[in-house]
């Protein structure tokens, strides 16, 4: 299990490195996911493996789909034809090709032998997570609803240009 | 004791953090300050679910949940503010952005 959390740490650090080193938004986020899953085999190791599926679809799935979304709404307009040919290519995909394919191994290699978290701590299990959320933590749920019905009107308002206009 | 050195996945959060921190300062266009914000909320949420880890409460993950929840709104938000500078500025220099004189 350690050398699980080493390489899956050290997959996170690189990726992260070249998120923040790269020119263009497509290979950054690229890289971002790929940090985003090893970040997600570190909360594995580290049995947490609710929170590690929640990193896997709300992160890597969700808030990244989001950020594609404006990305290529960015790159829209000059030779973007040119520029679809060139992404082709293949050293520009290899390096995230390459890190998630050992994240992939090692995925592979935790199923196959089912070593779940650390041996000495019991994982914490959703349905704890779930008792917790909704007994001292329930007001805490009903601040984060208010903060994402903020956000939905804020968000629809602040990218709305028709409504500025009149 | 657990199988996975705590010390040493706290020092992978602090330096993701740090990278976050660094890819805020050094860069100049705005998506790319925001996928850094997003790389600092993870290595903080990172923090939590170890700290829960080393107690075997299940308060980090809830902690961890509630930033993921912080994340998707700042997400929402920041983006639609990145659409609206593009649309005004024609370009996502936060330089450019000195209409208040700061």
């Amino acid at each position: 299990m350690n050398a699980t959390f080493y390489v899956a740490a050290v997959i996170a650090l690189l990726s992260t490195l070249c998120v923040i080193s790269r020119a263009n938004g497509v290979h950054a986020l690229l890289y971002l996911i790929v940090s985003l899953l090893a970040v997600a085999l570190v909360f594995y190791t580290l049995g947490a493996a609710f929170a590690a599926a929640l990193e896997v679809i709300i992160y890597a799935g969700a808030i990244m789909v989001l950020f594609v979304f404006v990305v290529m709404m960015m790159n829209l307009g000059k030779a973007t034809a040119a520029r679809e040919a060139r992404w082709m290519s293949p050293r520009l995909w290899a390096g995230p090709g390459v890190l998630s394919g050992i994240l992939t191994v090692q995925l592979g290699y935790v199923l196959a032998t089912g070593a779940v978290g650390p041996a000495a701590l019991a994982p914490v299990s959703p349905r704890d997570i779930g008792i917790a959320l909704f007994g001292p933590y329930v007001l805490c749920v009903e601040l984060a609803s208010m903060l994402l019905l903020a956000a939905l009107v804020g968000a629809y308002r602040i990218a709305n240009a028709e409504l500025e206009r009149r | 004791m657990a199988s996975v050195p705590l010390q040493q996945a706290m020092i992978l959060a602090i330096l993701l953090f740090a990278l976050g921190l660094a890819g805020v300062i050094m860069r100049r266009n705005f998506v790319f300050m925001l996928m850094s914000i997003e790389i600092m909320l993870n290595a903080t949420g990172l923090a939590f679910i170890i700290a829960g880890s080393r107690w075997g409460q299940a308060d980090g993950q809830v902690m961890f949940l509630f930033i993921l929840t912080l994340a998707a709104a700042e997400v929402a938000v920041g983006l639609a503010l990145i659409i609206r500078l593009r649309h005004r500025l024609d370009t996502l220099d936060s330089d450019a952005a000195n209409l208040l004189q700061g």
